[in-house]
């Protein structure tokens, strides 16, 4: 997973985030999110609309002021509660609009993102088992969760405030040129230093809130670490020890915050500050020019709500600043992933493969290497016969895994070619490849739900009846009795509710439904307790009755019954041959063999 | 740790009463708490608030003595419109180091106060028993010391804020009162009815926004769910199908984020209107009274401005409102942490230091609280009355199946828990008697799970809790747990961090360095609870056959499945249900106890069938 490593041609990888400019990122995300644009024109229509009702109270003391309470003659209460009439229905309509621009821009923009989220959900699936795997699961999680939650948060709160702010800024601005541009130069001039300053400000404010996550990150590993390690913690007495660490990281934590919290404090307060020399300001200058015959009153006293209109705008500009930063940053990761090459496509022109049953496959000349390391796979020269039973044996990390995630096609091979019934794998639609070739991996990872819905998943028409003769098939009816409710036993989150073992009956029931031409079994290894191994193992001679099946063996019982061991070691395929031949042999399988008896016994 | 037992606290964390007691308490006692930082934020939110009121009230002065009589031709002199500028930028200066001052001082109360939540939390979680651990999800502990912590000081953000404004609403109420009673009563009447709608606002959108988050949490664990699937996906073919899972959930999360924005896109509006209308207002009616001779425009201006400048600051008092309840909830979180008791005793006993140690069990029975059915507590036995005896240097295997008992027993025998009746007796003193220093030195526990510090592979072998062991003590150490190898061939060896941010091990790898760990303590009784199951069977075997050399005379309890590892014992014990089933040689049990052969011969069983 380091990223040092360049990538290589034959594989791509997810890279950390887009590298677009911030608004080519926008224009991307929005290009990707359709939904997004959907009436836009008449929301841009209505939000303009529902600016303009931020200037009424303005524009109505100007003139009450001017024409009614200072009016030649006295007051003119009539025109003065005329003109406030006009106003509140003003304020009234406006307000509508506001509310409408609302929903309309939240409705688009989640319709949007909600596009966009599955797009990149599909996107991740769809990519081969090692584009995925230069990923941590988490993290690929975070892409289609958080990430996109950043973004719908900058909508519903900054994104929206951007917009109206904006308008509400140039919509003020045009009003106090009408009644004095030499007023809306003092008032600019006081704003100007701020809004200068805020891409500085956001860019301290957004490295300090950096800090209080990376310090976050650290408090959580120092409790979990009491949490997680609570038993070796007690038994070795090194209490004092983790109490120390979690005290300093709960200080960190409470130090980045403060600090974080009292940048954002001070930008603020300047934005407070500014506003009141804005109105200091004009005070003084509306004075010195009425003087000179430049205002009337009431438009001096409306300057005073107008500079009011800019203060909250400005005064959130560096947290808004920084709610756009971070949507950006997230779009931007989303971005990457929707832009992720996949390596392993359906072929332009899928070929036609023969009837079903048991299939030939055939491994010619085939090497691997993971990106930026050393080959894993070398010179692999591999015929099994249809209907074989195939057990392929070897230490961890001898390239066992590897050689069953390449004839699964969940990547491609760098040289050679792999061939089920003579075609080609990268010929062959994926449709048909999954259904003719199914894997059951060692981990047998199960959905919430229950035993039947998990035996059943993927199987459009499958009823209860088909999963309950597929576990008797199996010989797993009197497991399934003994389970609370049977087959419609509820397995928990990720199938915890049931042990290793059992999740891994589950797991071999589903594939025996699928009803593939070649199984590949990647066995179950430890923690699993003997009984449920017995049946596991029953049941997996089942499955393979009848179908090409290629094991990864972690037990040699499982080699003793195949008809051919193939041994691979650091890559390349040392011994090959029947069980019986090979233990003959006194090579390298001999001496596992001898061990693996001796533990056994 | 079982540090010296603390006195039960006076008070408990939990705070009683109905919902306006607790939050009353709620807040007094984090106000207490940071005592000097919350009075600085509540004096600069006070002043604030003067200062608010303040600008309006001389903008109307400006207004009657400056403005107008200057633009009506009246002759002020320049000073005078001069000292006007300088006194608003004043109040502006003023107002803006009081903002200053209650932002970064509520911040840093808030802090604080969640820092001390998490002091607590994560204090009680070093000291609380194992039996508790067991009974409580990581993940439910983790978001207690991160999330509650954090909910439970939530409200303290906005609070000086908001007791700011009650001393502002106060202050301008005369101010508006004092300037006109009939346009006053219009601005007055306006502050509390905004708090109303916003009370009423956060009552609607709070729900919404649990329901958000819920929503969030399903798309989550959808996404993790098919991700950690995706070799299944892959094989299956079902990537349509997980992508229409997907959206439907997907969907579900964009509703309830529209239903959010719907409620906040009605209420907005709302709540920026009525101040507006009530400026109108204040207009329509001013000009009335100044028609009337009862008032001048300066108290007009006055009225209307505060109105417009007060209507934000106001909804400060919604603001903790709207977080009160979940501050509540998270502090009832961490209050059941907090209040939770069973810590272990301290002994004084001592231990000698050299030998192996003779243990015994005497009728051990733990029992542990359990919910019944039908809903009531009772009790449920994880071990009934176990008894046995290891001589010093002797070998005992606890063989059963899942669930017997046999990580409870190792947690007993190593004192993690105390039995509810019975004994267990280090060379036949209680071991509750012992200290835990003289225990923690004597006794090595190596778990299933082995646990990797996030630290260096040095720190994770000595835990930092010597001195007098060099490098080349921990290098025999993890050359018989046959760690050397892999150790050697990280990049800083020694000081290579280990863990979630540093080089990741596998599972046979971890157990390996938690075996090194034990050894190098050289301890008198060695507890492995099936700490070698990742381990391979040829290294596995080394590892025991090595120990014995390393440590010499060390009296060892192991918990294991493999033939091989059992054969390594002087006697087996089989457990089932709590209980011993019987106890002998591998030999005897073999020839006597069915359920014994039936577990441990159960893969030469399977090879006999195979073949």
């Amino acid at each position: 997973m380091s990223t040092t490593t360049t990538p290589q041609p034959e594989s791509a990888r997810i890279s950390e985030a887009s590298d677009l400019g911030v608004f080519g990122t926008i224009a991307e995300g929005i290009r990707l999110s359709p939904a997004m644009r959907k009436g836009i024109g008449f929301t841009i229509v209505l939000a303009l609309v529902a600016t303009a009702g931020r200037l009424i109270v303005p524009l109505a003391v100007q003139a009450t002021t001017d024409a009614g309470i200072l009016a030649e003659g006295g007051v003119d209460v009539a025109l003065v509660l005329r003109l406030c009439a006009i106003a509140a229905v003003g304020l009234l309509l406006t307000g509508a609009s506001t509310s409408w621009v609302n929903v309309r821009l939240f409705c688009a923009a989640e319709a949007g993102l909600a596009q966009l989220r599955v797009r990149a959900f599909r996107r991740i699936h769809d990519m081969s088992a090692l584009t995925q795997n230069t990923e941590r699961r988490g993290a690929l999680v975070s892409r289609v969760t958080s990430d996109v939650d950043t973004i719908s948060l900058f909508v519903q709160w900054g994104g929206l405030m951007l917009i109206l702010s904006s308008l509400q800024i140039l919509g003020a601005t045009v009003v106090m040129v009408v009644y004095s541009w030499q007023l809306t130069l003092v008032v600019w001039a006081a704003f100007v230093p701020m809004m200068l300053l805020a891409p500085r400000a956001q860019k301290a404010l957004s490295a300090a809130y950096g800090q209080v996550r990376v310090q976050m990150g650290a408090l959580l590993g120092a409790i979990s670490e009491a949490v997680v390690g609570a038993a070796t913690i007690r038994a070795y007495g090194a209490g004092a020890r983790t109490g120390q660490r979690i005290e300093r990281a709960i200080s960190d934590h409470r130090n980045a915050a403060v600090r974080a919290q009292t940048l954002a404090s001070l930008a603020f307060s300047s934005g407070v500050l500014l506003s009141q020399v804005a109105l200091a300001g004009v005070v003084i200058g509306g004075v010195f020019l009425g003087l000179d015959d430049g205002i009337s009153i009431g438009a001096l006293l409306a300057f005073l709500f107008l500079v009011q209109i800019f203060v909250g705008p400005v005064q959130n500009a560096t947290e808004v600043l920084n709610e756009l930063q971070n949507a950006v940053a997230g779009w931007r990761r989303v971005i990457a992933i929707v832009h992720t090459p996949l390596d392993v496509t359906d072929p332009a022109e899928p070929a036609r493969l023969g009837p079903r049953g048991p299939a030939a496959v055939e491994f010619t000349d085939v090497s691997f290497a993971y990106p930026g390391g050393e080959p894993v796979l070398q010179d692999i020269n591999l015929t099994i016969l249809a209907g074989a039973r195939v057990a392929i044996v070897g230490e961890t990390g001898s390239g066992k895994t590897t050689l069953a995630k390449l004839l699964t096609r969940f990547m491609d091979p760098a040289t050679g070619t792999i061939t089920l019934q003579g075609v080609d794998l990268r010929d062959i639609a994926l449709s048909d490849l999954r259904e003719r070739v199914v894997i059951v991996p060692q981990e047998g990872f199960l959905f919430e739900g229950s035993i039947a819905d998990n035996v059943a998943y993927g199987r459009t028409a499958s009823d209860t009846s088909q999963v309950a003769a597929a576990m008797s098939d199996l010989g797993l009816q009197e497991w399934l009795a003994a389970l609370p409710a049977g087959i419609h036993t509820q397995v928990g989150q990720r199938g915890e509710s049931l042990s290793a073992g059992e999740r891994q009956l589950v797991a071999i029931a589903r594939a025996y439904l699928a009803d593939a031409d070649v199984l590949v079994l990647d066995e179950a290894t430890s923690a699993v307790d003997p009984a449920t191994e017995a049946r596991i193992n029953r049941a997996l001679a089942s499955l393979t009755a009848g179908r090409t099946s290629v094991a990864i063996a972690h037990r040699l019982s499982t080699a003793e019954a195949a008809d051919l061991v193939v041994v691979v070691d650091a890559g390349r395929i040392v011994e090959l041959g029947h069980h019986l031949e090979l233990v003959d042999a006194g090579g390298r399988y001999s001496r596992m063999y001898d061990s693996w008896v001796t533990q056994s016994s | 740790m079982s540090g010296p037992p603390e006195s039960p606290s006076a008070r408990a964390y939990a705070l009683p009463g109905g919902a306006l007691r607790r939050s009353l308490l709620l807040i007094g006692r984090g106000l207490a708490a940071e005592k000097r930082t919350f009075a600085i934020a509540i004096v600069g939110s006070t002043v604030f608030g003067a200062m608010l009121v303040a600008s309006g009230w001389v903008l109307g002065l400006i207004t009657d003595h400056v403005v107008i009589p200057a633009l009506a031709g009246n002759g002020v002199s320049t000073t005078r419109i001069w000292q006007a500028g300088l006194a608003l930028a004043g109040i502006g200066l003023v107002t803006a180091v009081s903002v200053a001052v209650r932002r970064v001082y509520a911040g840093r109360g808030a802090f604080d106060v969640q820092a001390g939540h998490r002091r607590q939390v994560t204090r009680q979680y070093l000291r609380l028993p194992m039996s508790w651990h067991r009974q409580h999800p990581t993940g439910q502990l983790l978001s207690n010391a991160n999330a509650d912590a954090e909910a439970a000081g939530w409200v303290f953000q906005p609070l000086p804020f908001a007791l700011g404004v009650l001393v502002m609403i106060g202050i301008a109420s005369v101010a508006m009162l004092s300037a006109d009673p009939i346009t006053g009563a219009i601005g007055v009447a306006v502050l509390p009815l905004v708090l109303v709608i916003n009370a009423v606002y956060r009552r609607f959108v709070n729900p919404a926004i649990t329901d958000v988050q819920h929503q969030r949490a399903v798309v989550a664990d959808g996404a993790h769910e098919s991700f950690e699937a995706s070799a299944i996906v892959k094989s299956l073919g079902t990537e349509d199908l997980e992508e229409q899972r997907f959206a439907r959930v997907a969907d579900d999360l964009r509703a309830a984020n529209v239903r959010v924005g719907k409620i906040r896109a009605v209420f907005d509006p709302t709540i920026e209107f009525l101040p507006s209308l009530a400026t109108l207002g204040v207009l329509a009616v001013g000009a009335m009274r100044i028609d009337a001779g009862l008032m001048n425009t300066g108290g007009v201006v006055t009225t209307a401005y505060l109105l417009t400048i007060m209507a934000f600051p106001v909804r400060a008092i919604g603001f903790v409102l709207g977080d009160l309840p979940r501050s509540l909830v998270g502090h009832a979180r961490i209050s059941r942490v907090v209040d939770a008791r069973g810590y272990l005793t301290e002994g004084s006993g001592e231990l000698d230091s050299r030998g192996g140690m003779h243990l015994a069990a005497d009728q051990v029975t733990l029992s542990v609280p359990r919910r019944e059915a039908d809903g009531t507590q009772g009790t449920q036995d994880l071990l009934s009355e176990v008894s046995f005896t290891v001589e010093p240097g002797q070998t005992l295997a606890v063989v059963g199946s899942t669930g017997a008992g046999k990580s409870t027993l190792i947690d007993v025998l190593a004192r993690l828990a105390d039995p509810t009746s019975g004994a267990v007796r280090y060379d036949g003193v209680d071991a509750r008697e012992i200290s835990s220093d003289y225990r923690t030195r004597a006794v090595a526990l190596v778990s299933q799970q082995a646990f990797v510090f996030e630290d260096t592979v040095r720190a994770n072998v000595t835990l930092e809790q010597s001195d007098d062991w060099t490098d080349e003590d921990v290098w025999a150490a993890l050359r018989v747990a046959r760690a050397e190898e892999f150790i050697r061939a990280l990049p800083d060896g020694l000081d290579t961090v280990l863990g979630e941010r540093g080089t990741s091990l596998s599972g046979g790898q971890r157990q390996r360095l938690a075996i090194a760990r034990a050894l190098i303590r050289r301890p008198r009784l060695l507890l492995m609870d099936d700490a070698t199951s990742a381990v391979d069977p040829v290294v596995e075997q080394q590892i025991l056959r090595g120990l014995g050399e390393h440590v010499g005379g060390v009296t060892v309890v192991l918990v294991a499945y493999r033939t091989a590892s059992i054969a390594m014992a002087t006697q087996v014990m089989h457990l089932e249900g709590g209980r011993v089933v019987d106890r002998g040689t591998h030999q005897e049990l073999l020839a006597r106890d069915p359920g014994y052969r039936e577990i441990v011969t159960a893969y030469q069983v399977q090879r006999e069938q195979v073949l």
